[in-house]
C-alpha cells in the first residue's frame, strides 16, 4: 500500500510540469498584454513599455518559464503583476473560503445524494423515486446563476431569511487563525460566529450542492440496482439475512466504487467551477479571483493557481484510489 | 457496522436540518454596529471594540475590489475611489465638475509661461496619525513619486521615462514652510489642474517610513476618512476624520463593499445591505424608478463612445466615403440602444466642458445622399470589418446590439459589415495593432487636452482612426500652455472644427453611468470622472 502511494505520488511530479507548462504557455498565446491590462486605459506607451521591462515580459518566453519554474521549486509562487503581493499571500487569503465552500458543497452532496439514491433504488417506482430523480433532474439542468439569483432574491430580499453575501456578518467578531470560518470558531468556541457562519454558507454552499448531489444520487441509485440484481443478494435473502442489513451491509458497499469515483471528480470540479456563485454571493474566493487574473493577464496568478488546483486534483484522485482498496469486493458470508 | 452506519447517516442529516432550521430562525444578520475585523494578514489579533449600536455607518457596494489604498502606484478608478476618501490633493475636483479648488493648497499661480508654479499651503492640517503636514512633506511625496517606474500614473502625466523619471518637474523646493515651489522644463498650464487626480494625494512621509512596503494597505492621508480596515475583496471600512479641515463627514463609518455582480449588487441595496451603489444595470432602472425607497442617481457624462474608421484602408482614406459612412447612420436611433442614458455625441470632448463647441453639428441621416457619395467615390458596394469588444463600457452598454444595429444601417447602402466580436483586451490588442477597419472605441477624461492627446494625436497608440492633423497638435498645445481661460477655449473650439471637418469618426454617445441609492441620500453630487469624495452626503 505504501510502495502504491509513493509511486503515485512520484508521478505527481510529471504531470505537474506537464500541466505547468500547458498553462503558461496559453497564457502567453493568447493575445492581450498585462501591462496595457494593469496600467488601464489612460496609460501612453512609453508607460506601459516601462512596466512591461520591469516585469521582465520582453524576455523569450522560454526565459520567462525557467524563472517561474526555478522560483517554484524554492517555494515562490511568483508575485502578482496587478497587486505587487505575493501568490502565496493572495492565494493564502482567499482558498480557505473557496476550499470551505466546496467542503460544504459536496459534504452535502455526498450524505443526502447517497441517502436519496439508496432509498430510490430501494423503493424504485415509488413516489419518492419519481420526485427524488425529477429533482436530480432539475439540480442538473437549472445554471446555477439564475438558481443563485432566484435563491437570493427569495430569501435574501423577500424573506430576509437568509444573508445576501460575504461569509460573516459586519457585526460579528472571530478571531481569526486559520481562515477556515467554521474551523476558527469552533477552536475558539465562538458559537454566535459558528451559526452566523454556517447561515452565510448555507445559500451558496446549498445551489453549489446541487449539481454534484444530482449526479451523486443517480449514480449510487444505478449502481445500487445493478448490485440488487446480483446473485449473492438473492443469496442473502434466501439465508433470511434481515433486509436492512443486505442494503447496507452488502449492497452499499459494493455499489459505492463507481460512486466514489463520481464523488472524487466531482469535489475536483467544484474546487475549480465555484466561479459564478462566487461572483453572485460576493464570495471572497479564489475562483472569481483566478477569472479577474485571466481577464487581467495576470500571468503569475493563473499560473499558480492552475498548478495549485493540479495537485489538489491529483490528490483528491489519489484518496479516491485509496479508498477503493477499502470498499473492494469482499463478501463476506456469515 | 451495519445499523450503526445507517444511524451514522441518519443522525448526520438530522444535524444537518437541525442547523438549518437554528440559522434560519434567528434571521438576517444585519449590521447596525460596528468593530474591528481583521485585516488581510489572517494572523492578527483583532480589537474589541464596544458595539455601540447607534453608529451611521454609510455603505457603498461596488463591483471590484481596490488593488491598492495607495492611489500613486495603481491607475485603476476602484483603487482611486477608496484612496480618494483617505486622501487630499494639493487641490480638488469642485462637487460634481472637474473643475479644481484649493485642497491642501490654498491658492496658486504660476509665472508667464507656466514653468514656475507656486502653490501656498494650508497651515492648520494634520496627518491621519497626528503628523503636521507641511511643504515638506510635499517634496518628499514628489521625490517619491520620481524615485521609480512603479509610480506609473506621475510617470504618464509628468512625461518620465527611464532615463528620466522626474518627467517635466524638474524641481521642487519649499520658500518656506508653507510655500512649495515648482519648477517645470517645459510650459504647462495644465499642472494645478493635474494635481487634483487621486493619485498625486499627500501622503504622511512618517506613515511611509514605518510600514516601507506594507504602505499600500496602511495608507495614512489627510482627508476627510481615516483608514480603519481593509478585508481583501470584501470591504474597506474608514471612520470619519473630526479634524478634517474642509466638511467633516455627518456619519461615523465609510464602508466600501465589494459585491462583484451588478445583479447581486442591486439585490443588496434592495435589501438594505448597501446605501449606495455604482453601476447599475440599465435594465434593473425601471425597477429603481418605480420603487418608492430607492432612486437613480447618474453621473454626468465625462465619456465620448464612437466608431473610429481607419484612414489608412485605401477607401476609408477617402473623406467622402467616411462622409457617406455617417449619413447613413442613424445616431438618434442609436440612441435608443443606450436605454435613456446617452446623449448623441456631436465632437470629440463631451459637453460637460465649456471648451465644446456648440456651433458645430452633426452630419445628418440621409440615405440617399451616402448611397451617391459612395457610387462617385466608386464604390457599388464595400466590406468592412469592425471591430468591438464583449463586455459593456461606460460609453457603450451594449456593444453587440450596437454593433449589429450600424451593421443593418450600412447594409442599406451595400456595406458589408464583419463584426468582429472579443473579450476587451483582445480586442484592445488587435485595434492597437491596426488590425481593423470600423472599431468601436471610447474614452473619459476629466480635461479637454486628454481627449485629444489619446484619441487624435499623431502617432497616440490609441488613436485608432491614425487621423493626422498638424493644425490640431498644435492647437491642442496651445491650448495646455495658454493659462487664460477664454483663449484656451478657443483653441479647443478650433480644433474640433477641424476635426469635424475631416470625420474620422462616427460620433455616437456620451453616456451618463447610473447609479442607484436609498431615497435619503442627499447632497450627493458624483463627478464626470468617476470618483469623488463622501464626506458632503448625509442619508
Amino acid at each position: 500500500m505504501l510502495n502504491y502511494i509513493i509511486r503515485r505520488l512520484s508521478l505527481l511530479i510529471p504531470v505537474l510540469i506537464g500541466v505547468s507548462f500547458i498553462a503558461f504557455s496559453l497564457m502567453h498565446i493568447i493575445p492581450g498584454d498585462a501591462a496595457q491590462s494593469i496600467l488601464g486605459d489612460a496609460a501612453t506607451e512609453s508607460q506601459i513599455e516601462l512596466l512591461r521591462e520591469e516585469l521582465g515580459l520582453n524576455d523569450p518566453y522560454l526565459v520567462q518559464y525557467g524563472s517561474y519554474l526555478s522560483d517554484i521549486i524554492r517555494g515562490d509562487l511568483g508575485t502578482s503583476l496587478k497587486s505587487k503581493e505575493s501568490v502565496l499571500t493572495e492565494l493564502k487569503n482567499r482558498l480557505p473560503a473557496t476550499i470551505e465552500l466546496a467542503l460544504f458543497a459536496i459534504l452535502v452532496a455526498i450524505i443526502i445524494g447517497l441517502i436519496v439514491g439508496v432509498i430510490s433504488a430501494v423503493k424504485k417506482n415509488s413516489w419518492i423515486d419519481q420526485i427524488s430523480m425529477t429533482g436530480a433532474l432539475f439540480g442538473l439542468s437549472f445554471p446555477v446563476f439564475w438558481i443563485g439569483l432566484m435563491a437570493l432574491w427569495l430569501f435574501s430580499v423577500k424573506l430576509n431569511l437568509l444573508p445576501s453575501s460575504g461569509r460573516i456578518s459586519e457585526d460579528v467578531n472571530l478571531h481569526i487563525i486559520t481562515n477556515f470560518y467554521i474551523l476558527d470558531s469552533v477552536i475558539t468556541g465562538n458559537f454566535s460566529a459558528l451559526k452566523d457562519t454556517i447561515k452565510h454558507l448555507l445559500m451558496p454552499g446549498l445551489i453549489l450542492s446541487a449539481t454534484p448531489l444530482a449526479i451523486i444520487a443517480r449514480m449510487t441509485k444505478s449502481s445500487m440496482l445493478e448490485v440488487l440484481k446480483q446473485d449473492y443478494i438473492k443469496t442473502a435473502h434466501a439465508k433470511g439475512l434481515q433486509n436492512k442489513y443486505i442494503i447496507f451491509r452488502h449492497a452499499l458497499k459494493n455499489a459505492l466504487l463507481p460512486v466514489v469515483t463520481v464523488i472524487g471528480i466531482q469535489f475536483g470540479f467544484l474546487l475549480g467551477g465555484t466561479v459564478i456563485t462566487e461572483t453572485i454571493f460576493s464570495w471572497p474566493g479564489v475562483g472569481r479571483y483566478v477569472y479577474l487574473s485571466v481577464l487581467g493577464r495576470d500571468y503569475p496568478v493563473v499560473q499558480s493557481v492552475i498548478l495549485i488546483i493540479a495537485t489538489l486534483f491529483v490528490l483528491v484522485n489519489l484518496i479516491t484510489d485509496i479508498l477503493y482498496k477499502y470498499i473492494n469486493p469482499k463478501i463476506k458470508y456469515n | 457496522m451495519n445499523t450503526n452506519y445507517k444511524s451514522l447517516l441518519v443522525s448526520i442529516s438530522l444535524l444537518l436540518m437541525l442547523s438549518v432550521i437554528s440559522a434560519c430562525g434567528s434571521g438576517n444578520g444585519n449590521s447596525s454596529s460596528s468593530q474591528n475585523n481583521n485585516s488581510d494578514d489572517s494572523l492578527n489579533d483583532i480589537e474589541q471594540t464596544d458595539n455601540s449600536g447607534d453608529e451611521k455607518i454609510f455603505t457603498f457596494g461596488r463591483g471590484a475590489d481596490s488593488i491598492s489604498l495607495d492611489p500613486s502606484i495603481v491607475m485603476d478608478g476602484d483603487s482611486f475611489y477608496a484612496a480618494l476618501q483617505i486622501f487630499d490633493g494639493l487641490v480638488n475636483y469642485k462637487e460634481g465638475t472637474t473643475e479644481i479648488e484649493p485642497g491642501l493648497a490654498t491658492e496658486w499661480k504660476a509665472n508667464d509661461d507656466a514653468t514656475i508654479w507656486t502653490f501656498k499651503l494650508r497651515e492648520d492640517v494634520q496627518f491621519h496619525d497626528g503628523n503636521t503636514f507641511d511643504a515638506e512633506d510635499v517634496i518628499y511625496n514628489f521625490e517619491r513619486w520620481a524615485s521609480s517606474g512603479e509610480f506609473a500614473f506621475y510617470g504618464s502625466i509628468f512625461k518620465a521615462s527611464e532615463s528620466n523619471l522626474k518627467g517635466i518637474v524638474d524641481e521642487v523646493k519649499a520658500i518656506n514652510d508653507y510655500e512649495v515651489e515648482f519648477i517645470l522644463s517645459e510650459p504647462n498650464a495644465m499642472f494645478a489642474k493635474s494635481l487634483a487626480i487621486t493619485a498625486f494625494g499627500i501622503s504622511s512621509p512618517q506613515a511611509i517610513e514605518k510600514y516601507g512596503d506594507d504602505y499600500f494597505k496602511n495608507p495614512v492621508g489627510t482627508g476627510p476618512f481615516i483608514f480603519e480596515s481593509w478585508k481583501t475583496d470584501d470591504r474597506i471600512t474608514m471612520k470619519k476624520n473630526e479634524n478634517y479641515y474642509g466638511d467633516v463627514p455627518k456619519y461615523d463609518k465609510l464602508v466600501f463593499r465589494v459585491v462583484p455582480d451588478n445583479s447581486s449588487r442591486f439585490v443588496e441595496l434592495q435589501s438594505g445591505e448597501l446605501d449606495l451603489m455604482d453601476s447599475l444595470n440599465p435594465e434593473d432602472l425601471d425597477k429603481v424608478e418605480s420603487d418608492d425607497s430607492l432612486q437613480v442617481v447618474t453621473r454626468p457624462p465625462g465619456n465620448v463612445g464612437y466608431m473610429a474608421m481607419n484612414m489608412k484602408h485605401e477607401a476609408l482614406s477617402k473623406k467622402e466615403v467616411r462622409e457617406a459612412i455617417n449619413l447613413a447612420i442613424d445616431v438618434d436611433g442609436l440612441m435608443a440602444l443606450f436605454q435613456g442614458l446617452g446623449e448623441k455625441a456631436i465632437n470629440p470632448i463631451p459637453p460637460i466642458f465649456d471648451a465644446f463647441n456648440d456651433d458645430i453639428e452633426d452630419y445628418g441621416y440621409d440615405v440617399e445622399k451616402a448611397k451617391k457619395l459612395l457610387n462617385d467615390a466608386g464604390y457599388e458596394s464595400l466590406d468592412l470589418t469592425l471591430y468591438t469588444f464583449s463586455s459593456p463600457r461606460i460609453y457603450m452598454p451594449q456593444p453587440k446590439i450596437t454593433a449589429q444595429a450600424i451593421q443593418e444601417m450600412l447594409g442599406q447602402v451595400d456595406i458589408n459589415i464583419e463584426i468582429i466580436e472579443s473579450d476587451f483586451d483582445t480586442y484592445k490588442d488587435s485595434v492597437q495593432n491596426g488590425d481593423h477597419d470600423l472599431a468601436f472605441h471610447g474614452f473619459a477624461n476629466a480635461d479637454p487636452s486628454g481627449f485629444f492627446d489619446f484619441l487624435l494625436a499623431k502617432g497616440s497608440i490609441d488613436n485608432i482612426a491614425y487621423f493626422e492633423s498638424d493644425e490640431v497638435d498644435e492647437l491642442v498645445k496651445k491650448a495646455k500652455t495658454e493659462l487664460d481661460e477664454e483663449k484656451r477655449i478657443d483653441y479647443y473650439k478650433e480644433a474640433q472644427q477641424i476635426v469635424h471637418d475631416e470625420i474620422p469618426w462616427v460620433f455616437i454617445a456620451n453616456v451618463s453611468p447610473p447609479m442607484a441609492a436609498k431615497k435619503e441620500l442627499i447632497d450627493y453630487k458624483p463627478i464626470p470622472v468617476g470618483s469623488e469624495k463622501f464626506n458632503k452626503l448625509d442619508f
